[in-house]
């Protein structure tokens, strides 16, 4: 059954590109803007043999890496710490609703008054996008605390701070996992996004150029990088989650003891 | 031992107020196994929690040893009803058995030792690398016992601990009760609904009322310490003892207690009112 859908990917796939091909060469788009596969594939090759292409990629990279470990640390303490303390959870409730729906690219001009072009630029929308995904998981898996476990770890003596580590935490896990999940794939995005705008460098601001010197191959096979980077990212996310979350319904299959 | 003294709690919020328990007062003595038996939503598991120290009373307190209750004491272990909320499904039965222990500060190899003889104990020895939802449903209510016998409470409390297993488990799971109180002197406390189960297990029987709850009656067991399923279920004397907790449930409910020939040479106490 596996193996059947994976044929039918790789049939769906191959036909996608075998489309990319033929449309253009068959004259019914400007190949000029849609070049056919074949030359994508080319120019995808020079780059990848292109060392200003590796330290592109090695930018957005450690921007979208340090982002989201800064994004990710800050999110669950800030969830666990608002979830634990009486009274902060309300006091901060209506102040989360109204910053979360700011879209991070509202504080480009911002980030540019602050940073300049600089690696800060960056990191300050990917940090601000990313933040709220995590924070609002956790927020999320903390209300999921089973009142039975939790009157279980007070009857044994079990402090807050054992508390937080032994029940709050494994059962916020699955939610913080899927926080961080959608934190990696929406950094990706706005490290891409603030290097195109605003141009500090990664493979946002190498796209920009390949636009403005008309080299449109090698602007397409740079956004197929980032779209594979994206991919990898999430079936890196799911890997780590499934490791993590082996006792969880989610994942546990039927084991014999 | 435990001594609970005229006992109220009130739950408030969102508009509601109950009354959950009125009055409550008794004493279970060092090494005594009690059963509370009492109508569904007379707030047995209020009571409880108001031992253990999960929940503060309205009035009234809780003494363990003298001292009075204000948080879970040391030395006190519960058994919820709901065992597969009570165990976490992210650790093995040994860390769920362990995780209390680590609390006490005890030696990595006491800890061992510890749960090792308490997996013992209830026979789950080959269970301890599995997870509680690999376990039966007996199972697990047993991997929650093992836990409560290697923290070595002086005080064990039990809330309807066997009410989801079938029959033939609960049988098991009494008996194994009754023997490990027997072996290791605990104190226990055990409510349950079943009028057979209290009678079967405890020395001596709290009757509640229904709500305003009091208690209703004392009944002093006069069975055997031996028991066994089958001889002491159907002793005379053990028909005699459920019939007349029944008959108490019965006026608990209507709300009039029952002054019937056995209330005069059955009880070591009399009805509070
Ligand atoms: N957290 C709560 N908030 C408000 N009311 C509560 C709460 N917990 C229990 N009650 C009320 O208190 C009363 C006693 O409840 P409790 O759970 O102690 O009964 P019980 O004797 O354990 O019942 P059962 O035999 O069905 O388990 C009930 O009327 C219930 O509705
Ligand atoms: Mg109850």
């Amino acid at each position: 059954m596996r193996g059947a859908n994976a044929l039918l990917g790789a049939c769906g796939l191959a036909a996608f590109l075998a489309l990319g091909e033929a449309v253009p060469r068959l004259g019914l788009v400007d190949e000029e803007y849609f070049p056919p596969t074949s030359r994508i594939a080319d120019a995808l090759a020079g780059e990848l043999s292109d060392d200003a292409f590796w330290t592109a990629l090695g930018d957005t990279l450690t921007g979208w890496a340090i982002g989201l470990v800064i994004a990710v640390s800050a999110g669950i303490v800030a969830g666990v710490l608002i979830s634990v303390t009486p009274y902060l959870r309300e006091a901060t409730a209506s102040t989360i609703e109204f910053l979360r729906p700011i879209p991070s690219v509202a504080l480009i001009p911002l980030a540019v008054l602050l940073y300049g072009t600089e690696l800060r630029s960056v990191l300050l929308l990917v940090v601000y996008a990313s933040f709220w995904q995590v924070l609002v998981q956790v927020m999320y898996g903390v209300q999921d605390v089973d009142p039975v476990a939790e009157e279980t770890a007070r009857s044994y003596g079990l402090g807050t701070w054992a508390r937080v580590r032994h029940v709050l935490w494994p059962t916020a896990l699955p939610y913080v996992m899927t926080g961080v999940r959608l934190a990696a794939a929406v950094a990706l995005i706005l490290a891409v996004t603030a290097e195109l705008v605003i141009g500090a460098p990664g493979l946002g601001a190498r796209i920009a150029v390949a636009q403005t010197s008309q080299a449109v191959p090698e602007m397409y096979a740079l956004v197929v990088v980032t779209g594979l980077l994206g991919l990898l990212i999430n079936v890196g996310a799911r890997t780590v989650e499934r490791r993590a979350l082996a006792w969880h319904q989610s994942v546990r299959g039927e084991v014999a003891v | 031992m435990l001594d609970v003294r005229g006992l109220k709690k009130v739950y408030e919020g969102s508009g509601r107020r109950v009354e959950a328990v009125r009055d409550l007062t008794f004493t279970v003595d060092a090494g005594e196994l009690v059963c509370l038996v009492g109508p569904s939503g007379c707030g047995k598991t209020t009571l409880l929690k108001c031992v253990g120290g999960l929940l503060t009373p309205t009035a009234g307190e809780v003494l363990i040893g003298g001292r009075r209750v204000t948080g879970p004491p040391p030395d006190m272990a519960v058994v919820f009803q709901e065992y597969g909320r009570s165990l976490f499904p992210w650790m093995r039965v040994r860390e769920n058995v362990e995780l209390p222990l680590k609390q006490k500060k005890l030696t990595a190899a006491r800890r061992r030792e510890l749960v090792a003889d308490a997996l013992a104990s209830v026979g789950l020895m080959d269970a301890a690398g599995a997870y509680p939802w690999q376990l039966s449903g007996g199972m697990q209510q047993r991997v929650a016992i093992a836990r409560a016998l290697a923290y070595e409470p002086r005080v064990l409390l039990m809330d309807e601990p066997f009410a989801a297993v079938d029959a033939q488990t609960r049988a098991d799971l009494e008996d194994l009760v009754r023997g490990l109180w027997r072996q290791r002197g605990i104190t226990i406390l055990f409510v349950t609904h079943d009028i057979d189960e209290a009678v079967y297990l405890g020395e001596r029987v709290l009757i509640l009322s229904s709500s305003p709850t009091v208690v209703q009656e004392q009944l002093k067991v006069d069975l055997p310490a031996d028991r066994d399923q089958l001889h002491t279920r159907v002793a005379p004397r053990f028909a005699e003892l459920r019939t007349h907790v029944y008959e108490q449930i019965q006026a608990a409910k209507r709300g009039t207690p029952v002054a019937d020939r056995l209330v005069k040479d059955l009880t070591d106490t009399p009805p509070p009112q």
